[in-house]
């Protein structure tokens, strides 16, 4: 009974001083900074150069230390990588003609970027890369009609690259942007390896 | 208001047929308005419950719309009003459609003799606190209907869970009142808020221990009336997907959260008026007779310092059940039940028989200083706990090494 009544006590004192406490810690957080990032519009610095520079984004190449080794296009497990190169034959000089990759397939293994030499194709931190045209998709880093020469390796000298994310911003197209009048700029989407064996035949 | 009725009624000369209608024009003017102040106070409460709720989870809430997100309701409001009414096939439908209305009504009616300010009333009713008590159990009427003709086991559960507990907690409600209206002697609205002073010791909160008592008894048993947080069974989305709003859409459900809204601010404003001192103002001894000697503008003038005090004091209070909201997780069933009657019901008895005692006291001498002393010290307390609880509030953000950041508008 004397116990019963003991706990009666106890229990309305654990209420108040629970509740109180409770209390004291909600209205503290509410004045306290909130954690939400306002993504995309309300926020100090774009979410790209929050990530770490490890972040597998989408594919971006810099032409500049390109070697044309192709090595890339033959570890691509799903083919949509598609490097055409060409050789002059009067100055006996390596351009590549074409260099495509389609991220519309890609599936961000990163298998190309562990057998670059020269750490020419890699990730960037951008993710922002979905388009109203799937064929705008097919990131072209080397333009229709122009012609790119091969980057020669200098002995024991690091190659230079241009900062991660410029090569993918100067050839990513916003994503509204119309599918292009003239198809022969984009020669098509990259094909299956069925495709390309066929298309080398004839 | 009343003063204009009466200068009509004396000054134009009307036919009794004429002034049948001018009364009833009158009274539906007055419905509107107290309409009108219903549905923007519903609406702009549920957009700062959502900013509040926001910041007490370090998040941001609906900022969007407007300065703020000010007039998020607003676009809330037309989205439910645009969205097509879905009626179920297996529901009782005349039911089904008059619950939200029923409910609405109850939460509506209350508002006709709640005070606004010094003379300002719908209807200055003496048996005002009666009247609200007993049309506010309206509501349930309305939950129960709509559990019910809903043909749902959620719903039907929310319902039956919402009339238990309002039945229940009716009585400790009634009990604190009670213990108010021993100590005031009246049961018009008006009249509680006159029998207390402007400084807050002359309040009926400190009034007595009792009513101190009577004062958190009264808060948690208005809480279960009005189904909010920690006691909000009957739609609780964790059991029940929404209880006995399940199966509504539109604007039949919109209806139920206004009522939700528009509660809040009955429950605060009766709290303000039985123990917060209504409209009275600190500093001034006695406002009702200083408002009846003053005339022309400063009379107006005063009047309307009397309804910034009492909105202060109301809003005051609609914060403190939003934060209770955000701080207290739900009871269940049973944790309900113990609560209503094993502690609330016995000592909200406690509380009727000692304010009794206190009430027959004479004032005069010793007896009077003795009372004074006893209302002080419990107002010391009371302002202490206040800032013990700011204090506890700063020393977890300081525990934390966070700073406080304020910004209303972000």
């Amino acid at each position: 009974m004397v116990l019963a009544l003991k706990n009666y006590f106890i229990n309305i004192k654990k209420a108040f001083v629970s509740i109180f406490e409770g209390l004291a810690v909600t209205l503290s957080y509410l004045a306290r900074k909130p954690i939400t990032i306002q993504y995309p519009d309300r926020i100090p610095t774009p979410v790209q150069e929050m990530l770490p520079s490890t972040y597998r984004g989408v594919l971006e190449v810099d032409m500049k230390i390109c070697t044309g080794c192709l090595a890339c296009m033959k570890r691509c497990p799903i083919d949509i990588i598609r490097v055409d190169t060409f050789r002059d034959t009067e100055t006996k000089k390596n351009y590549i003609t074409r260099f495509d990759i389609d991220i519309a397939k890609c599936m961000f293994c990163g298998l190309c970027t562990e057998v670059c030499p020269t750490g020419s194709i890699r990730h960037s931190t951008e993710f922002e890369a979905s388009s109203a045209n799937i064929i705008n998709m097919v990131l072209q880093y080397v333009e229709y009609g122009d012609k790119v020469p091969f980057y020669k390796p200098v002995k024991d000298q690091e190659p230079v690259s241009i900062p991660q994310n410029e090569a993918f911003r100067k050839v990513h197209k916003a994503w509204n942007a119309p599918a292009p009048i003239d198809p022969e700029k984009v020669r098509g989407q990259v094909r299956w390896k069925s495709d390309q064996s066929a298309e080398d035949k004839s | 208001m009343k003063e204009l009725y009466d200068s009509i009624s004396t000054s134009w000369q009307l036919s009794p047929g004429m002034m049948s209608l001018v009364t009833v024009l009158w009274i539906l003017a007055i419905a509107v308005v107290v309409l009108a102040f219903m549905a923007t106070f519903a609406g702009v409460t549920s957009w700062v419950e959502r900013r509040i709720a926001g910041r007490m989870m370090s998040r941001i809430g609906p900022n969007r719309v407007g300065p703020g997100g000010s007039l998020q309701w607003i676009a809330d409001g037309l989205k439910c009003f645009l969205k097509e009414d879905v009626i179920p096939q297996a529901v009782d439908k005349p039911l089904f459609r008059f619950a939200p209305y029923l409910v609405f009504a109850g939460c509506f009616a209350a508002f006709a003799a709640l005070p606004f300010g010094y003379g300002i009333v719908a209807s200055n009713i003496d048996i005002g606190i009666f009247y609200i008590s007993a049309i506010t159990t309206f509501v349930v009427l309305g939950i129960l209907m709509a559990g019910w003709s809903s043909n749902n086991k959620w719903s039907l559960l929310g319902g039956i869970r919402s009339a238990a507990q309002i039945v229940s907690y009716e009585i400790p409600t009634g009990l604190a009142v009670l213990t108010i209206v021993v100590l005031a002697g009246t049961l018009n609205m008006q009249e509680i808020i006159k029998q207390q002073g402007g400084w807050p010791w002359y309040w009926f909160i400190f009034h007595n221990p009792f009513s101190l008592v009577a004062f958190f008894i009264f808060f948690s048993s208005i809480l279960a009336e009005g189904n909010r947080t920690p006691f909000d069974l009957p739609e609780a989305e964790s059991e029940l997907v929404a209880g006995y709003l399940t199966e509504y859409s539109g604007m039949r459900f919109v209806f139920f959260f206004f009522a939700e809204w528009a509660n809040l601010w009955v429950m605060s404003a009766i709290i303000t008026t039985l123990f917060l001192g209504g409209w009275q103002i600190p500093g001034v001894a006695d406002l009702g007779s200083v408002i009846e000697k003053s005339a022309g503008t400063v009379k107006y003038l005063w009047i309307l310092a009397s309804v910034a005090s009492f909105f202060f004091k109301t809003l005051l209070f609609v914060f403190i059940v939003i934060w209770v909201r955000w701080t207290l997780p739900r009871l269940r069933v049973d944790q309900l039940m113990i609560m209503c009657w094993k502690y609330f019901v016995p000592i909200g008895f406690i509380c009727l028989i000692g304010s009794a005692l206190f009430a027959i006291l004479p004032q005069t001498g010793a007896w009077y200083w003795f009372q004074l002393s006893i209302k002080l010290i419990l107002t010391a307390s009371g302002f202490g706990g206040v800032v013990i609880l700011l204090w506890r509030s700063f020393y977890n953000i300081r525990a934390l090494d966070d700073k406080i950041y304020f910004k209303v508008w972000e």
